[in-house]
């Protein structure tokens, strides 16, 4: 017996060998799971940690005369925990919900679909009507798993501003993916104020972590609320819009496709901002509405009422654009206030084009802006573009290029409202591409000088151009909130002086007596003029290869210490002097007056509709 | 020979053994304390809760354990038949009278307390094997050869040891459906292999196993039989090619085809959720809604404890009952969790000392029923701790069995409180055999 085992005693070794290996296997994976692969720590956190967000008041936003343009309202959606649903009411609540059986089946299956998700909460009703909500908040202990979940969306209580406020809607899925501070549900700024001013009127959520069992029961809280958040409410933003202004300007443009923008030229407040056709912005607040709006909107391939044309539509300036001509000819010491030149109808050298309207025969500087001569600004064009000093006639070109860039066009301003276009001002590359190198001369491009061809503007860098010769030389970026929270702060850059090229104030004083002599008769927007308001405008009628010519003004009054200026551009309206004047001079009287006083006028603009179904121009070119 | 204290309960017994086995059960119930503590219940002798009942069958097993170091050790060697035929009745009555939870017949209910005597058929197993297998001059067969008339006489014996384990074996699973159970029985083949079975046996009973393992992953059969083929046609390559080779490569060809188109056959056999915790493990399947769900939670629980774990009474997961059988099966989680990966590897050491510790002693016994006995206890508690927390880690399948010492359940407890107590009894009794 004892024989046999001491051959077989050294089986020992290899059994308990084996179960030695076996343990030190076993620690390895311990090691790995426990210390160094993190899936399971946060596994293990996603099961027993329930987040609950409170969600901080989104910051409310005031006119400059301290009217509420937006604020708060509550809303509520209908929650639900898929596996408390045994015993609830399905029929009668398909019922108030308007839903079918079907589609109720289909929603619980989706709140099923991740592991262990049956026993977590989501969403299955968005933003109730106040209707259902009433109903459902009486019923409720009859919709075992259902529950409500207090959230907000903004109301407008007047239906102006829609472009200006933007919307607010549901964070995407990338956006929540790349910033930590959004989960997928929640609510962030879209477009406009809402969506530049993100920061400061979302305020900041709170969050407490409950620890949960396995049937999602809230069983106490997470390191006794070590890592819990009280929400903060968002700031409020204090606009310098005029919502009177606003109104009376949306009214104003109602039929008509176009854009208006007043400025205060003193501080680069934007006073209005209307892009016509306009919209509700309720109409954009809650889901369900939202998605039946946007498809309409997005439909409307005529009309692009979603499209903010006053920041992003490029058109050519037309004739307006002979003001910062005049200022660059004079200061570049090739024109001043007695120089002549001839017109026939049009441009004599290149036998009457770019063409002109009979005003009575060439003019001298100030009687060329109150008439809007096109010959002598196609002379002013080549008279600073050939200039002697500059022996390559490409250099000209390059310095009259510089110079109108000092006014703005050919640059983003850098307002506070996202995504404003740039304009264009064609480079020398451009024209070199399109008729070869050497292949143009100034006139070959001199309707640029009167603001066509390839030159955009959008409407905000029209007033701006405006607030720079109102302010004789300098403009402040345009922006639409004066203050940030309660102690208005504003963005140093907004404070801050840009100078044009131009800077001799005589230049200015001739430009502005010619705009002054626009509204006086003979001038092109005598129609429009002012009994106790000195008007300083300019007129411009773009042409448009798409359709009839937009009409553009821009204007600025008092002459004496201006208080506004307002850029007009009226699509497929034909002459500025006859549609956009009269918008703007209402505009004005609106508010420095306070009241207008041409009521047949404003009658008549109210009336007006002038959508005829044209294209309007919206590609970039450069 | 007579020294003082000779007539004492505790007189040669091994009191390391009895020390790490006092440490694991308190230790257990501490766990199981945490495992299904609430604020609501937070008295320890509350015999509503798991917890109190644990503290009962506690007293029972010190009172088991006393009594069984009162008996004579001869009793258990004179007995060992006895027990193991009492144990297979126990087991065939339960299927009649037993209560039925959980869809299997296999408890007997007295009160609010269940006992299970499937757990108690070890020890008498164990008893049974060691008797049988030291009343023989050359116990079981020690080679392997392929000799058709020596098989009778020569395996004769293989084939009642073989008997002796694998009639409870298919008893408990097909008359309670305890699958679990019945595999722990399979432990007895290391006694098996201490005592001379064959390594050829066992060898090819693992490498059997293995082929069956991976024709279940490669879900292709078709390019399983041809890698055998093409190593069947290598391997003339590296012998000589006469034949007998020949034959014998043929042979073990078809045998090893059989094994893979087997294993389909057996897989197609299985029960659904049985299939459900293979594919599982084998990766064929995710599902983390079903079986998969058990070992998801318990990977995340025992993850979740880095390395001083998140404190006792601190685990979120095993806390609030994200781990099924948390205090039975799975309480390895609650220690992974609380303890994190110190406290583990303490238990993992603790169990694999005692097991190494039941060795040392079986090897110091002068009768091989002892050291039969004793290696039966060792690879008991090996294959419980090797599953059981292999299954906890996601490293084996879900096959409900208890860690030893650890798990809540008396039946477990006693069980095993018997298993270890009459080694101790017959280790203690070592020095009197001489006598």
């Amino acid at each position: 017996m004892s024989n046999v085992n001491s051959h077989l005693a050294d089986r020992k070794y290899f059994i308990g060998g084996f179960f030695i290996l076996v343990v030190i296997i076993y620690i390895v994976r311990l090691f790995y799971i426990q210390l160094i692969d993190d899936q399971y720590k946060i596994g293990a956190d996603k099961n027993a940690l329930r987040r609950t967000t409170e969600y901080a008041v989104r910051g409310y936003i005031f006119d400059r005369k301290g009217k509420i343009l937006v604020y708060n309202e509550p809303s509520y959606d209908l929650m639900i925990v898929p596996r408390e649903t045994k015993g609830c009411d399905t029929l009668g609540l398909c019922a108030i919900l308007e839903i079918t059986k079907e589609e109720y089946l289909k929603r619980i299956k989706k709140a099923c679909q991740h592991p262990n998700s049956a026993r977590k909460e989501s969403i299955f009703e968005k933003q109730l009507s106040k209707e259902t909500y009433a109903i459902l908040q009486e019923k409720l202990f009859r919709f075992k798993g259902f529950f409500f979940q207090k959230r907000a969306i903004r109301k407008y209580p007047k239906p102006i501003a829609a472009h200006l406020m933007g919307y607010v809607g549901e964070v995407s899925k990338e956006k929540a993916k790349k910033d930590p501070y959004y989960r997928e549900g929640d609510y962030i700024g879209k477009s406009g104020i809402e969506l530049s001013y993100e920061e400061a009127l979302r305020g900041q959520k709170g969050v407490q972590y409950q620890i949960t069992d396995v049937n999602n029961k809230t069983v106490g809280r997470y390191m006794k609320g070590k890592y819990d958040t009280l929400a903060i409410s968002g700031k409020p933003l204090y606009s310098s819009i005029d919502a009177e202004l606003q109104e009376y300007g949306e009214k104003l443009m109602r039929g008509k496709k176009g854009a208006i923008v007043a400025i205060e030229p003193s501080t680069g407040e934007i006073l209005c901002l209307i892009s016509s056709p306009t919209y509700d912005p309720n109409s954009l607040v809650s889901g369900k509405e939202r998605n039946k709006s946007f498809a309409r909107m997005y439909a409307d391939t005529i009309n692009v009422p979603l499209f903010n044309r006053a920041l992003t539509a490029m058109y050519p300036p037309g004739s307006t654009f002979k003001l910062i001509d005049a200022l660059i000819a004079q200061n570049d010491g090739v024109i001043n206030r007695s120089t002549f030149y001839p017109c026939q109808m049009g441009y004599p050298p290149m036998g009457g084009k770019p063409k002109c309207h009979s005003h009575g025969g060439g003019k001298s500087l100030v009687g060329s802006i109150a008439v809007s001569c096109n010959s002598y600004y196609s002379y002013v064009f080549r008279d600073i573009v050939d200039q002697r000093k500059y022996p390559n006639f490409v250099d000209g070109y390059t310095h009259w290029r510089d110079m109108v860039k000092t006014f703005g066009p050919g640059t983003r301003l850098g307002t506070d409202l996202p995504y404003d276009k740039p304009g264009n001002v064609p480079s020398v590359e451009y024209y070199n591409k399109v008729f070869g190198k050497g292949g143009w001369r100034s006139n070959t491009i001199v309707s640029l000088g009167i603001g066509q061809a390839e030159l955009t503007l959008v409407p905000l860098q029209m007033a701006n151009v405006v607030a720079i010769i109102a302010n004789k030389g300098f403009y402040y970026t345009p922006h639409c909130i004066k203050g940030v929270g309660k102690e208005k702060y504003l963005d140093p850059k907004f404070k801050e002086k840009h100078y044009a090229g131009v800077q001799k104030q005589e230049y200015y004083d001739i430009v502005i007596e010619g705009m002054e002599g626009a509204l006086q008769p003979g001038g092109t927007a005598f129609a429009s003029r002012l009994k106790d308001i000195v008007v300083c405008g300019k007129t411009g009628t773009a042409q448009n290869p798409h359709g009839k010519d937009h009409a553009v003004f821009l204007a600025f009054a008092p002459k004496e210490n201006p208080k506004i200026v307002i850029a007009c551009l009226v699509e497929n309206a034909g002459f500025g002097g006859v549609w956009s004047a009269p918008i703007v001079t209402l505009l004005m009287e609106k508010y420095l007056k306070g009241k207008t006083d041409r009521p047949e006028i404003e009658k008549r603009i109210m009336e007006a509709n002038l959508i005829n179904g044209s294209i309007l121009i919206t590609d970039d070119i450069d | 020979m007579q020294s003082r204290g000779q007539n004492s309960l505790f007189y040669g017994v091994d009191r390391l053994t009895i020390l790490l086995y006092v440490i694991m059960v308190l230790f257990g119930w501490l766990n199981i304390y945490a495992a299904v503590y609430n604020e609501a219940h937070s008295n320890i002798f509350d015999m509503t809760q798991k917890y109190g009942k644990q503290l009962l069958w506690m007293a029972g097993a010190a009172v088991i354990a006393f009594s069984v170091l009162l008996i004579d050790a001869d009793f258990f060697t004179a007995f060992a038949y006895v027990f193991y035929g009492v144990m297979i009745v126990a087991n065939i009555l339960v299927r009649l009278v037993g209560r039925e939870i959980k869809g299997s017949h296999s408890w007997f209910e007295i009160g609010d307390f269940r006992l299970q005597p499937a757990e108690f058929i070890k020890f008498s197993m164990a008893l049974a094997l060691a008797k049988f297998l030291s009343n023989q001059q050359i116990a079981i067969n020690t080679q392997f050869r392929l000799r058709w008339r020596d098989l009778v006489k020569n395996y004769k014996n293989t084939f009642i040891a073989l008997a002796i384990i694998l009639i409870p074996l298919v008893l408990v699973k097909k008359l309670q459906d305890e699958t679990g159970l019945a595999l722990v029985f399979i432990a007895f083949f290391i006694v098996l292999y201490r005592e001379g079975l064959s390594v050829g046996v066992l060898m090819i009973g693992m490498l059997v196993a293995i082929l069956f393992v991976v024709a279940l992953v490669v879900a292709n059969t078709m390019s399983v039989l041809i890698s055998l083929g093409v190593l069947a046609l290598l391997s003339f390559l590296i012998i000589p090619r006469n034949g007998k080779n020949l034959l014998m490569v043929g042979l073990v060809f078809v045998m090893a085809a059989g094994v893979v188109l087997g294993s389909n056959y057996v897989y197609k056999k299985l029960e659904p959720h049985q299939k459900d915790r293979i594919d599982v493990l084998l990766g064929n399947k995710k599902d983390l809604k079903g079986v998969g769900y058990n070992v998801d939670q318990s990977k995340k629980a025992i993850g979740s404890g880095g390395f001083f774990g998140k404190g006792y009474l601190q685990g979120t997961q095993t806390k609030y009952d994200f781990v099924p059988e948390q205090e039975t099966d799975f309480i390895f989680c609650t220690v992974g969790e609380e303890w994190g990966f110190f406290g583990s590897t303490i238990v993992i050491f603790l169990e694999l000392f005692l097991i190494l510790r039941v060795i040392f002693l079986s090897e110091r016994q002068r009768s091989s029923f002892s050291r039969i006995y004793g290696y039966g206890v060792a690879s008991i508690l090996f294959f419980h701790l090797a599953v059981n927390i292999g299954m906890t880690i996601g490293l084996m399948p879900v096959i409900g069995i208890p860690l030893p010492f650890f798990s809540y359940g008396g039946s477990s407890l006693w069980s095993f409180t018997i298993l270890l107590f009459i080694f101790i009894k017959l280790d203690a009794n070592r020095l009197l055999i001489l006598r």
